[in-house]
């Protein structure tokens, strides 16, 4: 790009070409400049912080002067290096010539930029560029005719590095500082709008993005990983402090975060960060587990802490001299209680306390996750290992003509291209859904065909057609792009409604007009004899959004097939290992049950998106036996978003009729969910079951009747994702409840109160029978930590302002731990919902425990062991939790729907149970005692009354040398039991969220956010929050951020972190939450789930506030600026008139 | 990251030609269990002793243990992966041994195979003399070669049966 000007400076020239070259009057005027010093006469070194669209970075580079013919002109070039965001070079040509009523300057400049910059578009650059033009000039303008520049005309001349890093900073758009080319002087900071998963510090104290840097661009640096910064044994205080205060989960996002983290503290000094500085720091870092709550607590307790061990090193050195021990930090440390500040070397500490229930043990799995030693599905490399590349569809409906693979075939390193017919050929089965819906006339729903490779019709935008198989993972992208398919375009259908409308394109020949089902529930005729006799009823149209699940580590799978041993092996990222294998072999016949070993590794977060058996991970399955090689994929982010499962997308009518006393009589609604092109695995049992059962709330409704209609459009198939259909009923009955309250004229928590079930158990007309709960004290707890009392007084000084607060409830219940087996198989299901779990006590007294959940950021290896810590008052370092491998443990049927802690541990307990009762036996027999007189306590068992004890050790191995065993025993001493809960859990609680909006902008500040929850009895507090804090942070990304748009003809407009607005951390606050405990009757430990409330409660608090302080009731999710800003102009409008 | 120099080397092995580059002190075998992930040739005695390394290169028998793989440069190569026939089944040669019993522990067993494949090229119809001769570069710890000397023999009289053995195909 060339940009050119000319600017009059109301000067002498002697005096402009002294500004010119002065580093301090040229660092004053360049937009951005960070410093600038001059190396030599004709060189400068600068460093300028830019940001062009969504690209802010930091240019560092040197520039050099050439043709100086002082006071008249010269020419300047450079190349400057903004790292991850790319480069920019060029030169300029400087004149002052003299003119009337001062200098005349003029400046031609040709410049040119790459990278990630270059893909912004020219026109955001030209722009940006001309702009930082102009603010250049304008300012070096009234710098040097202003004021003299006195501060120049006593330095010397310096070199002008800076008109170029000016114009060409300018003109190249980003470009900063024109730059010697210095071959180890990289250093940059780059902020994209993508996760920042591998974020390292780079040329000393800087942070980079590995991900959008070529490795060219690091040569002479020096590099640091997470792996180089500190051990397992040796904690990094940044890494303790993640630790100590549970900042992360599923620990993928925990290496970038921690560098980043790093990074914050050398450049502000420890203990100078406060929680907004760490918040809009950490904005280039997206965590989609923690909320971030816990992530910036531990930042700022490091950081803190850092700053602390500087003064405890002084006060060391101090005291050493007068003789007396320092390091009192340390010894300090060990007597707080786990969670209480900022974690520090004594990792490694023993807790001396057996961490059983309720305690806040850390996590055992953290080590690992802290220090870089994860081993999620990408991690895993085996031998011969090819790399598999899919084509996919560009079209949302097309006819597939032809592939041709031949020019792919032909390129280096490419092994194979299949396609569908090879599949079919090969009798791979379809894709299925495991829960059949049948609509109310008694027809099964219509279930059309879904091929993991599909040759003949493509049905969405990124459907897969082929796959290339290849040595390296960039010669598979290569050959994938050299695939010729041929289609033939079809009409696309993208909204719900409109794909059931007459005429509409017709997606699958099974389903007449794209109706999946027509399904109901409840009793329509007492809902319409309440609505006649209804003194008052309120009315809505509600829409639950699109969302995209977005765990941070993307799909993966590593597939090999043993020719000799007809054995296949799947690594992949997976929440139910065993349910995928069954599928693989029951239904897709990749391979049989025996045969087929399948691992979920480390898992980088699921929220339900990982539960399904997906076309790539099939492929990869098939691909590894035709190819006769190990076949790996691992998703890209736009892959991601075009394949995984997508969330909610209801369009629902909703009534709500309520008698004179405004209690309510009678709720009716009528919703079309959209399930995308194809049903996945649990999609049609989420807007059902999941749904329409958990209408009720949390209030007495003696009539309610629901209609659910589902639909297939031209779009990604949608299935369960995190609260997976409690959502989109607490939202539809949160939103009506408070537009309700509004209608009446009573405030939103006496309406709720007023119809809360006080009695339990309680049926509802909708199937579910609450067993246990307090709704009253949730609420109560809720309004009260958010000052609900105080709310007027903060509104009013808000107005003072201009602002606009609000303040909205949110009561939900959700429904965890689907079963019993029996129960939910007569409603459809194609699985039972109960969970295995096996005990092995080692004869040196150790203990394994294998489980059918998995763990995938729930920390389950700390909080199931917290069990048999508690039980036989173990250490916890004794106790190893083993899930995720179905060659290790038996049978079981993974994570979701928060049943791993009501399902998963209650089948823990009965096997600990039958332990228990074995271990007893054989100390009574080896004591001489009665059975009924052990106790078992403190890792011993004792004869009660008595002071004769074994260990747990001596009776395990008495178990196992089968020496002296009572008559008829079985050696050994290890049990396993299957659980099949009697009821779901009904978890509940109340969250108040307030707000500000700004109606010149439309923003909006979330306040305050407070969350009151009702989860039975809890094993881990620390663990629970953290899953609370993630849940809230999912749910207000989707009221305020998050949405899957697609534009008419199926593209998915928003399919990178570009488009789809992921929460960050400086999006959201730290919330305030409590919990109060109703125990649950139906499981052993009382337990009821918390998984999904966070995201299930969250979305209608944050709307209910918003619409409660702009006075529309008339929003959508996500409350963008935008819409937020359009309703207030109408208030205000409207108020004019 | 290692300063010293990095050499191609090119080979075509069963079949595949491929380039790696490599120390120049890099023996063949750790060039083909290591850079061509071929693990079915062993290591046994790094001293030519054993056999367990022997490999096929250009039409003859070699301890890839001894030699470097820049010697191996531009020569075609054949190990115990490129044995079966093209559709996937056992060779003649893989088939003897199965149905002699001719490997137990099977450590041994990829030499023994690829030696044995190219004697009876050198030499289709072998006395068990010249077998044992033939054989006399690769220990054995479990068979006692009895059963090897009688796997090499089957594969010798199918390879010599053509019509036996697209009978059996």
């Amino acid at each position: 790009m060339d940009i050119s000007g000319n600017q009059l400076i109301p000067a002498g020239r002697e005096e402009v070409w002294r500004a010119l070259n002065d580093p301090e009057v040229l660092k004053a005027c360049i937009p951005g400049c960070d410093s600038l010093e001059k190396t030599s006469d004709t060189e400068m070194n600068a460093q300028v912080t830019t940001k062009i669209g969504p690209v802010k970075a930091k240019f560092k580079g040197a520039v050099t002067l050439e043709n100086i013919n002082p006071p008249e002109s010269y020419t300047i070039t450079g190349e400057g290096k903004g790292g991850v965001a790319g480069f920019a070079k060029g030169g300029a040509d400087v004149k002052l010539s003299e003119a009337d009523g001062g200098t005349m300057l003029e400046y031609s400049a040709k410049a040119q930029v790459g990278g990630k910059l270059a893909q912004l578009g020219s026109r955001l650059i030209d722009s940006t560029a001309r702009k930082m033009a102009e603010d250049f000039f304008t300012k070096f303008s009234e710098t040097v005719a202003g004021p003299p520049a006195t501060e120049a005309e006593s330095k010397p001349e310096a070199a002008p590095a800076a008109v170029a890093a000016l114009d060409s900073g300018a003109d190249a758009g980003a470009a900063s500082q024109p730059a010697r080319p210095v071959e180890t002087a990289v250093s940059a900071e780059t902020e994209t709008p993508s996760a920042a998963d591998d974020t390292k510090v780079f040329g000393g104290p800087m942070a980079v993005k590995a991900c959008t840097l070529l490795a060219a661009q690091a040569d002479g640096s020096e590099v640091v990983t997470l792996e180089g910064v500190g051990s397992a044994d040796a904690l990094h205080p940044v890494q303790a402090a993640f630790r100590e205060h549970h900042g992360l989960q599923c620990g993928f996002c925990t290496p970038g975060m921690i560098m980043s983290a790093i990074d914050m503290i050398n450049r502000y000094g420890a203990g100078n960060l406060d929680e907004a500085t760490i918040r809009a720091e950490l904005e280039g870092n997206i965590c989609r587990c923690t909320g971030y709550h816990n992530i910036v607590k531990a930042i700022k307790a490091a950081s803190d802490q850092m700053a602390g061990m500087a003064q405890a090193a002084e006060r060391r050195e101090d005291t050493a001299q007068t003789g007396v021990t320092a390091g009192s930090w340390r010894t300090s440390r060990a007597f707080e209680g786990p969670g209480t500040s900022g974690g520090g070397p004594d990792f490694g500490r023993k807790r001396m306390a057996i961490e059983g229930i309720g305690a806040r043990a850390l996590r055992k799995e953290d080590k690992r996750f802290l220090t870089g030693k994860g081993q999620y599905t990408d991690d895993m490399v085996m031998p011969g290992m090819g790399h598999a590349a899919f084509v996919r569809s560009p079209h949302a409906h097309a006819k597939v003509t032809g592939v041709d693979a031949s020019a792919a075939l032909a390129m280096p390193g490419v092994d194979a291209v299949l396609t569908g017919d090879q599949l079919v050929g090969d009798g791979i089965g379809n894709l299925i859904c495991g829960w059949m819906i049948h609509s109310k006339d008694g027809t099964p729903m219509k279930m059309g065909g879904w091929r993991a490779l599909e040759h003949e019709v493509v049905r969405h935008v990124g459907q897969a057609v082929a796959v290339v198989v290849a040595d390296t993972a960039a010669q598979a992208r290569d050959a994938a792009d050299a695939v010729v398919v041929d289609y033939e375009e079809l009409p696309a259908v993208v909204d719900p409604v409109a794909a059931l409308e007459p005429g509409a394109p017709q997606i699958h020949p099974e389903a007449e007009g794209n109706l999946i089902y027509d399904w109901e529930i409840g009793d329509a005729a007492a809902v319409d004899a309440a609505f006649a006799g209804a003194a008052h009823v309120t009315k809505m149209e509600i829409r639950n959004n699109r969302l995209v699940p977005n765990p941070m580590e993307p799909r993966a799978a590593l597939a090999s097939y043993n020719d000799a041993e007809e054995h296949h092996t799947l690594y992949t990222t997976s929440q139910n290992p065993h349910v995928a294998r069954l599928v693989l072999s029951a239904f897709y016949n990749v391979a049989p049950e025996h045969k087929l070993r399948v691992i979920a590794p480390d898992v980088g977060g699921g929220f339900g998106s990982k539960i399904y058996i997906y076309p790539e991970e099939m492929v990869c399955l098939w691909a590894s036996k035709r190819v006769g090689r190990p076949v790996k994929w691992v998703s890209d982010r736009t892959e991601a978003f075009l394949t995984d499962a997508h969330g909610r997308d209801h369009v629902s009518e909703a009534e709500l009729a309520l008698d004179a006393d405004n209690k309510i009589v009678g709720l009716r609604v009528k919703t079309i969910a959209n399930l995308g092109a194809y049903m996945s695995l649990f999609s049609s049992a989420v807007p059902t079951y999941l749904y329409a059962t958990l209408l009720s709330g949390q209030y007495n409704i003696p009539a309610i009747h629901a209609n659910v209609k589902t639909v297939y459009t031209n779009t990604t198939a949608v299935d369960a994702y995190r609260g997976a259909g409690r959502p989109e009923a607490t939202y539809l009955l949160e939103r009506i409840m408070e537009t309700a309250a509004r209608e009446v004229g009573l405030s939103p928590a006496d309406f709720r109160r007023k119809n809360f079930i006080k009695e339990f158990p309680h049926q509802t007309p909708v199937i579910m029978c609450y067993d246990a709960g307090d709704y009253d004290a949730t609420l109560d707890a809720a309004l009260q930590a958010a000052d609900h009392a105080g709310f007027a007084a903060r509104k009013a000084e808000a107005a003072s302002r201009g602002k606009l607060r609000g303040i909205g409830i949110s009561c939900y219940i959700e429904a965890c731990g689907i079963a019993p087996s029996a129960a939910v198989g007569s409603l459809g299901a194609g699985v039972g919902l109960w969970e295995s779990a096996e005990v092995r006590v080692n004869p040196v007294g150790t203990v394994e425990v294998l489980t059918g959940s998995h763990s995938h950021g729930q920390g389950h290896e700390t909080t199931f062991a917290q069990l048999i810590c508690e039980r036989f008052g173990l250490d916890s370092d004794a106790v190893s939790i083993v899930h995720g491998d179905t060659d290790k443990v038996q049978f079981g049927m993974g994570t979701y729907g928060s049943r791993s802690g009501a399902v998963g541990m209650s089948a823990i307990v009965k096997a600990l149970d039958k332990v228990e009762a074995k271990a007893k036996k054989i100390a009574a027999h080896l004591m001489e005692a009665a059975e009924g007189d052990i106790q078992i306590e403190g890792g011993e068992l004792k004869v009660a009354g008595t002071d004769k004890k074994l260990s747990f050790t001596e009776v395990a191995l008495a178990a196992y040398t089968g020496h002296n065993l009572p008559e008829g025993m079985e050696p050994g001493l290890k049990e396993g039991a299957f659980y099949d809960p009697s009821n779901f859990t009904f978890p509940a609680g109340t969250y108040v969220c307030e707000v500000e909006v700004d109606p010149e902008t439309g923003k909006t500040e979330i306040i305050s956010f407070v969350a009151a929850d009702d989860f039975g009895n809890i094993i881990n507090p620390m663990i629970v929050e953290g899953q609370v804090h993630g849940g809230l942070v999912q749910g207000i990304g989707q009221a305020l951020l998050e949405n899957a748009a697609y534009d008419e003809s199926g593209q998915l407009l928003t399919a990178s972190y570009m488009d789809y607005t992921m929460p960050r951390a400086d999006d959201v606050p730290s919330f305030s939450l409590s919990t109060h405990v109703t125990e649950c009757p139906g499981n052993p430990l009382g337990m009821k789930g918390c998984g999904e409330a966070g995201a299930i409660g969250s979305p209608p608090a944050v709307i209910n506030a918003i619409t409660d302080a702009i006075g529309s009731n008339d929003l959508t999710m996500p409350a963008t600026p935008e819409k937020v800003w359009q309703l207030c102009q109408a208030q205000m409008k409207q108020a004019a008139e | 990251m290692s300063d010293i120099e990095q050499i191609p080397v090119t080979v075509t092995v069963n079949g595949k030609k491929v380039q790696r580059f490599v120390e120049p002190r890099t023996l063949l075998i750790h060039f083909l269990r290591e850079e061509l992930n071929l693990t079915g040739p062993h290591i046994g005695c790094e001293t030519s002793h054993c056999g367990a390394c022997t490999v096929e290169m250009n039409g003859m028998s070699v301890k890839s243990c001894t030699m470097f793989a820049a010697q191996a440069n531009g020569a075609e190569l054949t190990t115990i992966e490129g044995m079966a026939n093209p559709d996937g089944t056992l060779s003649a040669l893989q088939e003897g041994f199965r149905q002699m019993h001719g490997l137990q522990c099977g450590f041994c067993t990829p030499g023994m195979i690829t030696r044995a494949h190219t004697l009876l090229k050198e030499n289709p119809n072998p006395t068990e003399e010249e077998i044992r001769m033939g054989i006399a570069g690769n220990l054995c710890r479990c068979t006692g070669y009895q059963n090897i000397v009688k796997a090499i023999q089957y594969a010798a009289e199918k390879l010599n049966q053509p019509e036996t053995q697209e009978a059996a195909e």
